[in-house]
């Protein structure tokens, strides 16, 4: 074990791919300086490891160019590489719209499983950080609504590093929401190679009152509301999907089943978000077991403001995820 | 360069394919026997053969929604070609894709896109590929006068530059994106772009000659194989038929003069009398050839029409390598 960021974490899944399988890649726009910290050693001031490392041949700087970058990725990974590409924000991502839901998602479809796509899309989520919204989006749920691709949206240091190295060893399509706001965070890592399963949802914390479903910053907001909840004697369940496709829809339905109340906490807008999906899925399969409305902690539909003074407002916190589950608590249910 | 008599009977011999696959299918629309919507490529078989036969059997290819000339030419079989326009479960993409997304992975077709120029950042993909693992492997992205105004057109054409990444891009200016005139929403030449991203353009006016075609894209494929990097080669052509089958349209976009002098230069025509001339084949030999050919496509036909439709669940296939969710 070793006490590694979530930054580091992504670094060294990428480090021990590229290791392992010399058919893994790595480009997108300004990797081979490390700007962002994820092409390097343990922290950011590790500069130009990777270039180093791997080379010219494999890690690649392109021009500022999404499309390209996207519809290429996936015709190498038509024809045998494995390439990792980092749009760096995921904002960006809408520049490549076309090549992601009518190439990347569609080909091992349309073509009749003729096509293999082992390729993994990295973008940083900026929101909190006073960049506004051209580089504040959540953009996850447009592409929940695109078959074909899967989507992993890691909490922790653990999660990002074994997720991550799973992607790159799956033969499907993958888009890493990577959380800004989690960079920082530390924990104990395991030492080298390992791999967390898609689908699979990781329990958080148990608790027998009320479910918490949280998406990405909204597990550590969700923890720091189930602490001031435990105090008034709320015990909360917090899950944490790890991926939103494939869903571990059963993880939740279970918990709700024990539970009776469900919270989402979700830092996407709300309309068609991650938690309105997660909220159907519960109504259809477990409307039966449940005590109380479910409960959406998300961000408004609007967009991000720069200023801080009104854009901290906007996201789930701990206040606003243990209000939803005091209110969960207090719904007086039809006997 | 002189090329071998069974090279040059090769070129006759898949124009045909195309031609004949093509005739038969717009005829099988008209019947109602194929769904949707089909691009045939008749008129253009020899920029489509010329460019594909410069190509090695490993090589790579990309097109676009007039798809069927693509496959056909770079070696494809015929039968699970005609089984996906009939949307069969013998199609090569098992009834998923129809007449405009064809792909056939074995001949090294990577698959047309029916998104306009959508389809040449994959064939740049396949040739940083070829780069990264050094196979050695030639791409060849085909795209039309319309996609040569996509942004992702120069975005690839700048990327495959500054990489020197072994592709060509081949412009099939057929001179109608539609029923609008090229000239009317390109400015200047497709093939003096290239000139901005420091790689070779020519531009061959002469496109229903299968000769002259092949001998350009072979100086741009033998110049990427050698790892000098892309090319860009625009090949002006004219499709006999209308944009798509069975499209109706108030206004006749172009005007009779032009369309007759094209017709007079058929392709397949065209190189018949010069393999005559030339004394490559004569005439017994070159009407066995169409027989041949005639064969080929009545056997695809069969085939299509013996195999099955799809079943219901194949609907939910291929979403991802190991099924998850909604399965049938």
């Amino acid at each position: 074990m070793t006490v590694t960021s979530y930054l580091g974490a992504i670094g060294a899944a990428q480090r021990e791919a590229m290791e392992a399988d010399p058919r893994v890649i790595i480009f997108g726009e300004d990797v081979e300086a490390n700007v962002y910290g994820t092409m390097g050693g343990k922290s950011r001031a590790d500069k130009g490891d990777f270039l180093q490392m791997f080379g010219p041949n494999r890690i690649r700087n392109t021009p500022i160019s999404e499309e390209v970058m996207v519809g290429a990725a996936a015709g190498a990974a038509m024809t045998g590489l494995r390439p990792i590409v980092d749009l760096s924000y995921s904002t960006f991502l809408y520049m490549a719209m076309d090549q992601f839901v009518n190439q990347v998602a569609k080909s091992r479809y349309m073509f009749g499983g003729q096509a293999s796509l082992p390729v993994v899309f990295r973008s940083a989520m900026f929101y909190g950080l006073s960049t506004a919204a051209h580089h504040s989006d959540r953009p996850y749920p447009m592409f929940m609504n695109v078959p074909g691709l899967k989507i992993m949206v890691p909490s922790t240091p653990t999660d990002a590093k074994g997720l991550l190295r799973t992607a790159v060893d799956m033969d499907d399509p993958v888009m890493s929401f990577e959380a800004c706001l989690l960079w920082g965070m530390k924990e104990d890592v395991q030492d080298g190679e390992f791999r967390i399963p898609f689908g699979v949802a990781r329990t958080v914390r148990e608790g027998k009152d009320c479910t918490i479903v949280a998406i990405s910053t909204g597990v550590p907001a969700a923890m720091q509301a189930a602490q001031k909840l435990e105090a008034e004697g709320i015990s909360v369940e917090i899950i944490d999907p790890r991926t939103l496709v494939p869903f571990d829809s059963q993880a939740v339905l279970n918990s709700v089943g024990r539970t009776g109340r469900l919270v989402i906490a979700d830092p996407a807008n709300k309309t068609c978000g991650a938690a309105a999906e997660i909220s159907a899925i519960v109504a259809e399969e477990a409307f039966d077991c449940l005590k109380a409305p479910i409960m959406r902690v998300t961000t408004p539909d609007t967009h991000v403001p720069f200023s801080p003074a009104i854009e901290k407002q906007l996201y789930p916190n701990a206040e606003k995820i243990a209000d939803a589950v005091r209110k969960a608590m207090a719904a007086k249910t039809r006997s | 360069m002189t090329l071998a008599n069974d090279l040059l009977l090769e070129m006759q011999r898949r124009m045909l394919r195309i031609r004949l696959f093509d005739e038969r299918a717009s005829k099988m629309v008209k019947r109602g026997e194929i769904p949707g919507t089909v691009h045939t490529s008749i008129g253009q078989e020899a920029q489509v053969v010329g460019a594909c036969m410069a190509l090695a059997e490993g090589d790579y290819m990309t097109g676009n929604h007039r798809s069927h000339g693509h496959p056909i030419g770079k070696g494809a079989a015929l039968g699970p070609l005609m089984a996906e326009l009939q949307g069969k479960a013998t199609g090569v993409c098992m009834g998923k894709g129809g007449s405009m997304h064809l792909a056939d992975f074995k001949v090294g077709s990577l698959g047309e896109s029916g998104i306009v120029g959508s389809s040449i950042p994959i064939a740049t993909g396949a040739a940083l590929s070829s780069k990264v693992l050094g196979t050695g492997r030639v791409s060849l992205a085909f795209f039309g006068d319309g996609a040569a105004n996509q942004g992702c057109l120069y975005e690839a054409m700048n990327l495959a530059s500054v990489w020197g990444l072994p592709i060509v891009f081949l412009c099939e200016n057929n001179q109608y994106a539609l029923s609008t005139p090229a000239h009317t929403v390109t400015a200047g030449r497709v093939s003096d772009r290239a000139t901005g991203f420091n790689m070779p353009g020519v531009r061959v006016e002469d496109g229903q000659s299968v000769l002259t075609v092949h001998d350009a894209v072979r100086t741009a494929v033998d110049r990427a194989r050698a790892g000098k990097g892309p090319s860009l080669v625009e090949v002006v052509t004219y499709r006999f038929n209308e944009h798509s089958e069975g499209l109706r349209l108030a206004v006749d976009y172009r005007n009779a003069a032009e369309k007759e002098s094209w017709l007079k230069r058929d392709p397949v025509k065209m190189f018949r009398s010069y393999l005559l001339e030339q004394g490559v084949a004569d005439e017994a030999t070159l009407a066995g050839l169409e027989n041949d050919v005639a064969e080929e496509v009545e056997a695809a036909v069969r085939f299509s029409e013996e195999s099955p439709y799809p079943e219901p669940h194949v609907a939910f296939k291929d979403v991802y390598t190991v099924p998850f969710g909604v399965t049938q």
